[in-house]
């Protein structure tokens, strides 16, 4: 190591060198958080989450429910969790996926969250549109049979068609 | 400052700020990691055994040692909430030495004198109150001022953690039945020396299995007499109910109506019986009460031999759409409740409408506010009509009394008005003594109201005067019906 070339001046107005280590423990704490990084990403299945496999939502214990009264269920043979439950088109798609993965992991972790799990609003219109995307056809029939702003309400009444 | 020297000094606060931000990255990453698989090991198991079950089982803390969140839930019964209609909040007293509560609950009495006249000549006249959580109902047994008259051992059947006290004096082979007819001769103040804790883990449970099991043997007596009369002969609710059922017979083990029979020589009141030969609904109960010719207490203002109604939560839910949907007590008194990853049965028991999420809305996914609002609209019309009932049963009374004064004794129409009032006092008691305000089977609740009118009515035709022809002060205690 060589001695700084400012030297004496430093010690006057308290400007330091930057000493050796200064510059290899913070690469050494990048390197830890990357790798304890990968490590829980690993641990979490965290590959899961990007592809379409249901089991996946399964991971987190809390959907069991649900994905058993998924499979037993008429949309099994035709929808996946995240037929239903993420946008359409590959932005939305991946979109749905960040949004909703982190505030669940955020909300199971810390544990607060009310049960029983109800969706929200964000959830609710993505699921609603998802259904229009197949049932286009009825739904329009639906619709022309429904009063002014009464329409988009699938789930008001097939709450419990997809589990 | 030169130019360099500032470039370092920033230098040092970026490469600390690097560190920093990552150790702390890392930590969390770590504790994350930690957590999933805390979780995740959590999920494996439905039931976890901290330690062994060893020592004196009749006390919860030893249960708590093996199963904390059950305990710590259990403990929770020690809270005063209220709803709209039932529960209290502790009122402070100041504790003597022949009671040493430092709370109790609001008196049913003051809130409606009516019951006063109602048991008139009974215990319950004297001292009644709205129910709290199960940690107190030793005390509240112990202390109630209903001692003033002597009480049989019977009551700590239920008001006490019973089993080994039933156990210990059931003879060599710990007959639960006998010890239970033997503390049952025992005033209660020798039986109370036999029990130290009020219902804790032992009187529901297995200690060896942990499974659900019936302690009282009043109960498995008087379900086996109801299934036979249903023709299903020597019924066994320990070994032949489904869990399902379980979940609700070892709250009905208690929350249920029952006399204490006479038995022994002397006639001594003694022996605790449900009256479920002839079925579950409080006619047929009276029906049963009627053959046996059985009374609690004689009216003191009408000499009429009067029945105390007692918490027949048991029966009135039987009526009920949700026990006819298979819904058990423990579904919404106890619901699920989530710890971590692990599901457990809350075992601080209450009332339903202080827990809506849990309790309510996994089969109702409605809003909170609007189950509430339905609860209560359902509770605040039971209360309406059994006003009603109870008004016209005051001017009864005071028709009885009247009637007998000018008669000068017990001529044939007082005792046929007397039988009226036993009867429609009843019915009354059945729908007021019990703890859901009618929610547990609105129709049926108003049904026996209207069979307690048509009692009244009886009554009142058979004195010679028309129904409301007395002029006894009205009392409202609740809304009108929404």
């Amino acid at each position: 190591m060589t001695k700084s070339p400012s030297g004496p001046e430093d010690d006057l107005d308290g400007a330091q060198p930057i000493p050796p280590w200064l510059k290899w423990a913070p690469r050494l704490a990048l390197a830890l958080l990357v790798g304890a990084g990968l490590f829980t990403f690993q641990l979490a299945g965290g590959a899961s989450y990007l592809r379409e496999d249901p089991s996946a939502c399964m991971n987190c214990h809390i959907m069991r429910d649900q994905y058993a009264a998924w499979q037993k269920g008429p949309h099994a043979a035709v929808a996946t969790c995240n037929g239903c439950h993420t946008g359409d088109g590959f932005v939305a798609h991946y979109a749905t996926k960040a949004v909703n993965g982190f505030a669940h992991s955020f909300a199971f972790t810390t544990g607060r969250f009310r049960e029983p799990l109800q969706i929200h609003d964000f959830n609710r219109r993505i699921a609603e549109a998802n259904c229009r995307r197949c049932h286009a056809a009825l739904a329009d029939v639906v619709d022309g049979f429904a009063a002014h702003g009464e329409a988009g309400a699938c789930l008001r009444c097939h709450a419990d068609v997809g589990h | 400052m030169s130019a360099v020297d500032r470039k370092s000094s920033k230098a040092r606060r970026f490469a600390v700020s690097i560190l920093v931000v990552a150790l702390l990255g890392t930590a969390l990453v770590v504790a994350l990691a930690v957590d999933i698989e805390r979780k995740r090991s959590e999920g494996r198991q439905t039931s976890v055994a901290l330690a062994r079950l060893e020592g004196d089982l009749d006390d919860p803390a030893v249960w708590g040692r093996a199963y904390p969140l059950e305990y710590q839930g259990y403990l929770g019964t020690v809270d005063h909430e209220r709803t709209r209609f039932g529960g209290s909040d502790a009122l402070p007293r100041t504790p003597t030495e022949a009671d040493p509560r430092t709370s109790v609950a609001a008196s049913k009495l003051e809130a409606d004198p009516r019951l006063i006249r109602m048991w008139a000549g009974y215990g319950f006249a004297i001292d009644h109150r709205e129910e709290r959580g199960h940690a107190y109902m030793l005390d509240d047994q112990t202390f109630t001022g209903r001692q003033q008259k002597p009480q049989p051992g019977a009551c700590l059947q239920c008001h006490a953690s019973i089993v080994s006290a039933n156990r210990a004096l059931g003879g060599d082979d710990a007959d639960e039945a006998a010890g239970a007819a033997r503390l049952a001769a025992m005033s209660f103040a020798e039986a109370r020396t036999h029990v130290d804790h009020a219902i804790g883990c032992i009187d529901c449970h297995d200690p060896e299995t942990l499974r659900l099991r019936v302690t009282r043997p009043a109960f498995i007596e008087g379900l086996a007499r109801l299934e036979a009369a249903r023709g299903r002969p020597d019924y066994d609710v320990n070994t032949m109910a489904s869990r399902g059922e379980m979940r609700s017979f070892v709250c009905a083990q208690c929350h249920s109506e029952y006399h204490f029979e006479a038995a022994g020589p002397d006639g001594s009141a003694s022996r605790l019986v449900h009256p479920w030969d002839g079925g579950l609904r409080a006619d047929e109960m009276l029906a049963q009460y009627d053959a046996k010719g059985f009374r609690d207490w004689v009216h003191a203002a009408t000499g009429a031999p009067m029945l105390k109604a007692q918490h027949p939560e048991f029966e009135l839910w039987s009526e009920g759409i949700h026990a006819r949907a298979g819904v058990a007590c423990v579904d919404c008194h106890m619901p699920y409740q989530r710890v971590g990853g692990t599901k457990i049965t809350d075992h601080h028991v209450r009332s339903p409408l202080l827990d809506t999420g849990r309790a309510c809305q996994v089969c109702h996914p409605i809003d909170a506010a609007e189950i509430v609002a339905r609860a209560e609209a359902i509770q605040a019309r039971t209360i309406a009509m059994q006003d009603t009932a109870m008004n016209r049963l005051m001017d009864l009374i005071d028709d009885i009394a009247r009637a007998t004064r000018a008669d000068g004794g017990e001529t044939e129409r007082v005792i046929a008005a007397r039988r009226a009032q036993r009867r429609a006092s009843f019915l009354i008691d059945f729908v007021a003594s019990e703890n859901s305000a009618g929610f547990h089977a609105p129709q049926e609740a108003a049904r026996v109201l209207v069979v307690a009118l048509d009692e009244i009515i009886a009554g009142t035709r058979v004195l010679g005067s028309a129904p409301g022809a007395s002029t006894s002060t009205r009392i409202t205690t609740s809304n009108a019906p929404q």
